[in-house]
């Protein structure tokens, strides 16, 4: 399976021995399904993706706009919305306590032991600092709040956790900034609360949303930098969602590559960079603006553009815009995600030969 | 925050004065005046004036005098508390007004208790549950409580009481009451009466509110701060009533304002119907026979009433949403 694969210690060096010893991943996601059911029918938003999240690692989630990597974060917490559903799949999680692992996507959502997960093991910062924080609420009251669901303390008790919280994320003056709204704070320190928040409980897992989309690039890098700093001092596990492959290649260890709903790609990042093997990920590279570039070269972009929802390709979903597209197959079968190398999957017809009878899809 | 207060409060006394004027103005437009409408009426129940006795009466009430300077001399009485007697009924404004003013003012607070008590749980609910079959059922009745007329309800209620009941519902009052003293027992005896007006009065009201605060949450549901929220582990109901629910309230509160004077003009004709002691139908009387420091009175206390109204929303605004408060704050 997936997990299996991403296991296997790679050829570099991994940080420290911690690795070897906690090889089996702490999240694993197997086949996961989660649909959309709208008026126009359904919207498989999260068709089938695969991939494992090991602990101290950091995995990376990328791919254009709509490919569902924020639906997959949804899912995992459990907190997608209607009209959206798990239809199929699992979530393999291990909680704190070292038990046997509990499948997310089994729980009722509304349930006390999911609750206690979101937030308290798994937390998450979104994209937008601006409108993820109530504007009615003190950034200090929001925090707080977090602190009391999930720990047995006191208002003081907390308060005081949540000053600790903010100057370890690099809030200047946090007594006085504690009580002020997040309307007050400008972008940085906004998303900086953001993830104060995120780690006020001690998370096992951080899933960062395009956490610098929205923000201007030297506050992104600071941004960057503080979630590298913060993870290796807590050691625990990040999902970083982003289109951006910059972040990718200064962030992750592994990286999934996701295209309409599925995983194309998953492996090492430095295999991913150097190796791609997919179309969709070469494709992607090339269109990473290079310092190497001849100024005024045209900016490589992948052709086409990706398919409306509902219409989903036949077959493979990148053919109408892959270069190795190869007719009769690719439009009439659908690959799976298979071993391309020791570390590396991927999924396409270029690596493995279709199954007997064309699919349905 | 202070200093806003207190411009906000001068502008209100402003504001107020501004109402005077127009009050003034506006009992000044009808052709005539109460002499005219007094001898009209005498006219018609067949005695004989002669136009001496017009002339007396007018200068007797200082009719004669320009307009601007009949308002210097109602505003020199105002100051001193004196709010001028009732051309018609020959009697003190204040002793007609008195106590109708507050059981106008205990009906409409009752009206608005009652609004508000149904209105918010409802439209949460069927934001919430959006398309639900008690969301569709709320929408129908809230559109039948739109469309009847509230004095029709009155109407209704009242046959029914009188039906089946063998009891007027009508009034303010049990006939014992009606013109004892106050005392426990009358109060208690406005209480048990308060509450078909106030949900005849607060009918229409409920069904807009229900709608408004629907369509606020559906709103305010979809909005990232939920989802994070959510992702914190909060349960459902905390998480509704804490955020969206709290950001859906603004609007209420910046109605607030305008909500007593609506409810007091737009109650005359389910006072009369339902023979309420408000202060609606005093003022239409008023207002026919031209008795200009009766409707005077009562025009600048509603326009008070507003004023005030929409100050205190102010400040209750400021604090539900603190983005105003910093706007403010300089
Ligand atoms: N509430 C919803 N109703 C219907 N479809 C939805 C809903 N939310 C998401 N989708 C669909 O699910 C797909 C995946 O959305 P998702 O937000 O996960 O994309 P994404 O990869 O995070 O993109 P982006 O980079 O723009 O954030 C999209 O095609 C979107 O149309
Ligand atoms: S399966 Fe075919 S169309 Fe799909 S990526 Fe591979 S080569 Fe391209
Ligand atoms: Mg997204």
């Amino acid at each position: 399976m997936a997990g299996g694969m991403l296991c296997r210690p790679y050829n570099r060096p991994v940080k420290g021995e911690m690795y070897a010893m906690n090889c089996a991943p702490i999240l694993s996601v197997n086949n996961l399904k989660t649909y959309f059911f709208t008026d126009e029918g359904a919207v498989r938003a999260v068709d089938g993706a695969s991939f494992a999240v090991h602990p101290g690692k950091t995995l990376g989630i990328v791919g254009e706009s709509g490919c569902g990597k924020s639906v997959t974060a949804l899912s995992i917490l459990r907190i997608v919305d209607d009209p959206g559903r798990i239809v199929e799949g699992e979530i393999m999680f291990r909680r704190a306590d070292g038990g046997e692992p509990v499948d997310l996507a089994k729980l009722d959502a509304k349930g006390g032991e999911i609750r206690a997960i979101r937030g308290g093991e798994i937390a998450l910062v979104f994209q937008e600092p601006m409108t993820s924080f109530s504007p009615h609420y003190t950034i200090g009251n929001q925090i707080v709040e977090t602190i009391q669901l999930h720990q047995d303390v006191g208002k003081a008790e907390a308060r005081t956790r949540t000053i600790e919280l903010l100057r370890m994320v690099g809030i200047p003056r946090p007594e006085r900034r504690i009580d002020e709204y997040p309307f007050e704070l400008s972008g940085g320190l906004r998303q900086r609360v953001m993830i104060a928040m995120a780690l006020s409980c001690n998370p096992r897992i951080l899933i960062a949303d395009e956490p610098t989309t929205a923000l201007d690039v030297t506050t992104q890098a600071q941004i960057l930098d503080l979630l590298r700093e913060i993870q290796e001092r807590t050691q625990m596990s990040v999902i970083i969602i982003t289109h951006d492959m910059g972040v990718i290649a200064e962030m992750a260890d592994d990286v999934i590559v996701m295209y309409l709903g599925r995983v194309v790609e998953s492996g090492p990042v430095d295999e991913i960079f150097h190796r791609p093997q997919h179309p969709y990920t070469q494709a992607l590279l090339r269109s990473i603006p290079s310092i190497f570039a001849e100024p005024r070269t045209k900016l490589p972009t992948i052709a086409g553009s990706i398919p409306h929802p509902h219409n989903r390709p036949a077959g493979c979903p990148f053919h109408p815009r892959c270069a190795d597209f190869m007719p009769g197959k690719c439009d009439r079968h659908e690959p799976q995600l298979r071993p391309v190398s020791a570390s590396q999957m991927a999924s396409c017809f270029l690596y493995h030969e279709p199954a007997e009878a064309p699919q349905q899809s | 925050m202070l200093t806003y207060t207190i411009r906000r409060f001068l502008l209100a006394l402003l504001t107020i004065w501004a109402i005077s004027v127009l009050a003034f103005a506006i009992i000044q437009l009808p052709p005539g005046d109460y002499v005219t409408a007094y001898i009209a009426q005498l006219a018609s129940s067949g005695v004989d004036v002669t136009p001496e006795f017009a002339e007396n009466l007018r200068q007797q009430y200082g009719l004669d005098s320009p307009i601007w300077v009949q308002y210097l001399k109602w505003m020199e009485q105002i100051s001193r508390g004196n709010f001028g007697r009732s051309l018609e009924w020959r009697a003190p404004v204040l002793d007609m007004i008195g106590d109708r003013l507050w059981l106008t003012m205990a009906v409409s607070v009752s009206a608005v208790l009652f609004t508000w008590g149904l209105a918010l749980p409802i439209g949460i609910y069927s934001a919430v549950r959006q398309y639900s079959i008690a969301d569709y059922i709320f929408t129908f009745i809230g559109f039948i409580g739109l469309a009847v007329p509230s004095f029709l309800l009155a109407l209704i209620l009242l046959y029914l009481g009188f039906r089946y009941f063998d009891a007027n519902i009508g009034g303010l009052f049990s006939p014992e009451y009606q013109l004892a003293d106050w005392s426990l027992g009358k109060v208690w005896d406005l209480i048990k009466h308060l509450p078909l007006p106030a949900i005849i009065l607060g009918m229409a009201g409920t069904a807009q509110l229900i709608r408004i605060m629907r369509a606020n949450l559906l709103d305010e549901l979809r909005k990232p701060y939920v989802i994070t929220a959510r992702a914190k582990g909060m349960s459902e109901f905390r998480l509704i009533l804490k955020y969206p629910v709290r950001a859906a309230l603004n609007p209420f509160v910046s109605t607030l304002g305008y909500l007593f004077p609506f409810i007091i003009s737009g109650s005359i004709i389910v006072a009369l119907v339902l023979s309420l002691p408000t202060i609606g139908p005093l003022l239409l009387r008023s207002l026919v026979a031209q008795d200009i420091f009766l409707a005077g009175t009562i025009v600048l206390f509603l326009g008070i009433m507003t004023v005030f109204g929409t100050f205190i929303s102010d400040i209750l605004l400021m604090w539900v949403d603190p983005r105003i408060r910093f706007e403010r704050r300089e």
